[in-house]
């Protein structure tokens, strides 16, 4: 009984990661500038990894496994809204103004 | 399941592939190379090679673009554009090889296939020996490091060679001309300092774990070497390149290349000078066992400090050059 509650648990939080995923690939294309975008990219970083690596753990138990899982959580934690950041900010340094199309053919950043 | 997973990556690597080749932008073209090595990287995982796995990860998808971005920050943004020429040659050219290997592949043994040539000369040896004869539980690290040492010696003087080039060629020139801006100065950046200063000591950490827990689990002097890299250019990335810098004296950091060759290779000519052949773990130590264990220790030191120190020498190399302008005091370390 208790293991198919945690069976059932975690592969709800596996779907639930997965879903996460998908919208913020559709987010990631679909949303129309680049600071909108980073919205949603990072919305897999801290959505979608860790309701999956959740899920894992529930799966592995008691184990190293679940340690190491554990770990990975807590970098991506660390590292993944750094990283949104470092890009938001770079972007905005490189003179992207929010709201503003990103157009390839006169890269920003270069009227320094 | 294996297969549908196989078909997924593989079908990414050919988006890939085929967007590098339609893309004119560098910088999203680096990104896909990086892409392209990850998902590389995936398939050696489906197929049971952590090792390779990591290795692709660490090197193809982590350390080659920071190379590249870090290069491209000194030339140009777009690919320029190519002139226009008749494609037609070029097209048969292509189509004739791609179909000639495509009949080869009808030769081939079949993917997995238990008597393959592949498996049925040295492996079975290895595989089967391998416990008995050396004692450490992975396989590779005792292929990599033992059984084939003297090849794994001239991957790491390929390294080496690398080195020299790049320090033959750039890194000694004081005051490179025409050069453009270098990346965006990292003064003000408090998150970025924060969560670097907590993440570096791990990177480090877990580097060691690799070199020294290699011959147990996937890893290795390679990845172990990667990987310390990586957490010292993040150091030089978010405090500057002096701070780096001082961290690693370049006086230092230019000879370890061939510190790490020499450890490899003095492994080599003590077993000599024991009696034995090159790399011939087995003189160093009363037991054997204990002696190819202890060789395979050296031997991963000397592999990790020449990969660390040439991938920081090519990052240092190629980031001071593209500073030199923008501060206009643009030394190289000696």
């Amino acid at each position: 009984m208790m293991a198919l509650v945690i069976d059932l648990l975690s592969w709800a939080l596996i779907l639930v990661g997965g879903a996460f995923g998908i919208i913020g690939g559709i987010g990631l294309l679909r949303l129309p500038d680049f600071f909108s975008r980073i919205h949603a990219a990072s919305v897999t970083d801290s959505m979608c990894a860790p309701c999956i690596i959740a899920g894992l753990m529930l799966q592995s138990g008691f184990t190293l496994v679940t340690v190491k899982l554990l770990f990975l959580v807590i970098f991506l934690f660390l590292t993944s809204p750094t990283a949104s950041h470092a890009l938001a900010k770079a972007a905005l340094h490189g003179g992207l103004e929010p709201g503003e199309h990103y157009d390839a053919g006169k890269a920003p950043g270069r009227k320094r | 399941m294996d297969t549908f997973v196989d078909i997924v990556l593989l079908a990414f690597l050919a988006i890939c592939a085929i967007s590098i080749l339609t893309l004119r932008d560098l910088f999203a073209m680096a990104m896909m190379f990086g892409l392209f090595s990850l998902i590389t990287a995936g398939l050696f995982t489906t197929m049971d090679a952590p090792d390779v796995a990591f290795t692709e990860a660490a090197v193809g998808a982590g350390i080659s673009t920071i190379l590249i971005l870090t290069t491209l920050a000194q030339t140009a943004r777009r690919e320029a554009p190519r002139p226009r020429h008749n494609a037609l040659l070029p097209m048969v050219v292509v189509w004739i090889t791609g179909a000639v290997l495509i009949y080869g592949t009808a030769d081939l043994p079949a993917f997995g296939d238990p008597d393959a040539p592949a498996h049925n000369h040295v492996a079975p040896h290895y595989l089967q020996e391998s416990p008995a004869e050396i004692g450490i539980p992975n396989a590779v690290a005792a292929v990599l490091a033992s059984y084939r040492g003297f090849d794994t010696w001239g991957e790491v003087l390929v390294v080496f060679a690398a080195v020299v080039g790049v320090i033959a060629l750039i890194g000694l020139r004081r005051r490179p001309p025409g050069v453009t801006a270098g990346p965006v100065a990292m003064e003000q950046h408090d998150v970025l300092r924060v969560i670097a200063k907590l993440v570096v000591p791990v990177i480090l950490l877990f580097g060691l774990y690799v070199q020294f827990h290699g011959e147990y689990s996937p890893g290795g002097g390679f990845q172990a070497g990667v990987i310390f890299a990586a957490a010292i250019i993040l150091y030089a990335l978010v405090f500057d390149l002096d701070a780096a810098r001082k961290v690693i004296p370049p006086g230092w950091l230019n000879r370890l290349p061939a510190i790490g060759a020499l450890i490899f290779g003095g492994v080599g000519l003590v077993t000599m000078l024991l009696g034995g052949d090159f790399l011939d773990y087995d003189y160093l130590r009363e037991d054997p066992r204990a002696a190819q264990q202890l060789g395979i220790l050296l031997v991963e030191i000397g592999v990790g400090v020449t990969v660390a120190s040439s991938m920081l020498v090519f990052y240092f190399t190629f980031a001071e050059r593209g500073r030199g302008r923008r501060t206009g005091n643009g030394e190289t370390g000696a």
